[in-house]
């Protein structure tokens, strides 16, 4: 299995994208963490870096958007949460098509420590009106979704993540719609809906869950908001039990937008894997996702945990 | 698309009397704020002769057409001087008097803090302090990149300047070079809780602007020949960009509004609205 960091695919898919002259790019000195350093070498005249200053970033791709262009700023997932109310007051309020990526999201992050592993960013900017949020699971997707972001009449906030992961979408690019879950395996005795890294978890999780004669569907929910509602409620009532799973706060990312979805329009027993309303601490990816119990073996837990609630 | 021609060529088609069209705003914001019983009339009365003689003498903008791609833009930062911007909007014939009459009412298009979104003629949604200069960077960025001649203006508040991302923008808009982008720092002294002396001790302010790498010039900014040659030497500046540092007073116009912290956000009564209007027409 090819791997590869989810980060790069919105570095290259800039470099595609260069071919529209109206797409901008801006940085706050993390390009070349975010990637877009790709593009500023390229396109040094279209790349506005505005040093350390993640505030002041989002309103001018907010004025630069007024004007007719396509901006994409890129930042730390952690550091986009600094400009959040700019985000809501300067771009999402007046539908003034930004579109923010931040990089390095989650637990994964890993080193760098608590102070950089956001786990509430989808949280956060879900709760936005207008706002399009996104999470990829590798770096083709991460790519195929930041050009279709192009054209898509939203400001959006994309949080993409640096470590390497296992390629999903080699054989599934065209299956790849914003705001359409996309179904990596199927399975009538539990849902497991994911993104991000998590999603190569799941497929891991329901592989080790097949052994035991247990048949889940995980679908890749890498647009949290607008939500795939339908797709959701349809497996819903295939399964009759459900799983998040994302390397989040449980409070309010995709496992509070599955809840709030299924509560009122299906409501079945839904078990989150996610980060339980803590900080993390520095250590190795794997030794966090340990201890904050984003496991294979926790979605295979929760997994039958959900299952055994409906029943 | 019809192209900006730049500074100088505002044909000010209605020959209006920048003295006369500060009286007539003066009134619209005494009035709508009192209609209202709600919004800003202190910080609008200390922007708004700056604001007449930009619209009336400098700026190209077109009524019939306000979203023009090419237009000069005017980016009022300090976005609860909304009822100084819908009086000129008014009276560059923007919006109607229906328009002002709704002035914070709901469904109305001049909404509390101005808004984009809902009333024509306005290049920015503000209400939080701190992030117009910002966006007028990127469309100062935009217009350079369209080796379009069109301004961008925007206007702060001295209480504003004390948001951090001002500072990240002034510096931001030194080191891009924008000699498209032209300030006002409407410099009236008093901010929503008391006078900013009271609340943050800000220091030299010019000196300020001047260190983050901006050429400065200090004006009365209730006097309109004093106004109106800044804004030519505002146009005048190349290779970085200017601000102008208004000293103004808040209220201004009104005895018992002037330099009245009480004035930031509250209304006039009838019977002050009355004495208002006197002292206005004097």
């Amino acid at each position: 299995m090819t791997l590869a960091a989810p980060r790069d695919g919105y570095g290259s898919a800039l470099l595609k994208l260069a071919k529209n002259p109206k797409v901008v790019v801006l940085e706050a000195d993390l390009g070349k963490s975010t990637k877009s350093c790709w593009f500023r070498k390229e396109h040094p005249e279209r790349t506005f870096c505005v040093g350390i200053s993640e505030q002041n970033m989002v309103l001018v791709a907010a004025g630069l958007a007024s004007s007719g262009y396509i901006p994409f700023a890129s930042t730390f997932a952690i550091f986009s949460e600094r400009a959040f109310e700019q985000m809501r007051n300067g771009v999402c309020r007046p539908e003034l098509n930004v579109h923010l990526c931040g990089s390095h999201g989650g637990m994964h992050t890993g080193e760098d420590g608590s102070s950089a592993q956001s786990v509430e960013d989808l949280a956060i900017f879900r709760s936005l009106p207008n706002m399009t949020v996104i999470h990829p699971a590798d770096d083709l997707s991460a790519e195929e979704l930041t050009i279709q972001l192009s054209e898509y009449p939203s400001p959006s906030y994309m949080r993409t993540t640096r470590n390497k992961v296992p390629r999903l979408y080699e054989d599934k690019i065209e299956e790849l719609k914003i705001g359409k879950g996309v179904v990596h395996k199927k399975g009538d005795d539990v849902v497991i809906f994911a993104c991000g890294i998590m999603v190569a978890r799941s497929l891991e999780a329901a592989e080790k869950l097949s052994e035991e004669g247990i048949h889940a569907t995980v679908i890749d929910m890498h647009t949290i908001k607008p939500l795939d509602e339908e797709l959701v409620i349809a497996k819903a009532k295939l399964c009759g039990c459900a799983v998040t799973v994302e390397d989040h706060s449980v409070i309010g990312g995709l496992g509070g937008a599955i809840s709030e979805c299924l509560i009122s329009k299906h409501p079945i027993p839904i078990e989150n894997v996610g980060v339980k309303d803590k900080y993390g601490q520095s250590g190795k990816p794997e030794e966090l996702m340990e201890l904050m119990g984003l496991t294979v073996d926790d979605i295979i837990k929760c997994a039958k945990k959900s299952i055994k609630r409906r029943s | 698309m019809i192209t900006n021609m730049g500074p100088g060529t505002n044909n000010n088609p209605n020959q209006k009397n920048s003295l006369e069209v500060a009286k007539k705003c003066r009134e619209h914001i005494l009035r709508m704020t009192s209609w209202a019983n709600s919004g800003h009339p202190g910080g609008s009365l200390s922007a708004i002769d700056m604001l007449v003689c930009l619209y009336v003498e400098r700026m190209q903008v077109q009524a019939e057409m306000p979203k023009w791609e090419d237009r000069d833009r005017f980016i009022m930062s300090k976005g609860h001087a909304s009822p100084g911007m819908y009086a000129i909007l008014r009276e560059m014939e923007f919006i109607n008097d229906d328009d002002v009459r709704n002035f914070r009412q709901l469904g109305g298009v001049c909404q509390g803090h101005v808004d984009s979104k809902w009333a024509p003629g306005v290049d920015f949604s503000a209400g939080s302090l701190g992030m117009g200069l910002s966006f007028g960077i990127g469309c100062a960025l935009a217009a350079r990149m369209e080796k379009s001649l069109r301004t961008i203006f925007v206007m702060l508040g001295d209480g504003e300047i004390q948001e951090g991302q001002v500072w990240e923008a002034a510096m931001s808009a030194s080191n891009f070079n924008l000699d498209n982008l032209k300030v006002f720092l409407d410099n009236n002294g008093i901010q929503n809780d008391d006078f900013c002396d009271n609340q943050m001790l800000m220091g030299n302010i010019e000196a300020k602007w001047k260190a983050f790498g901006w050429e400065t010039k200090t004006i009365d900014g209730h006097c309109h020949d004093e106004i109106k040659k800044s804004i030519t030497w505002l146009d005048s500046i190349k290779g970085k960009p200017a601000i102008v540092i208004a000293k103004t007073v808040k209220g201004k116009g009104v005895s018992f509004m002037e330099n009245n912290p009480a004035f930031h956000g509250a209304a006039a009564n009838p019977e002050q609205l009355e004495q208002a209007l006197k002292e206005i027409y004097g």
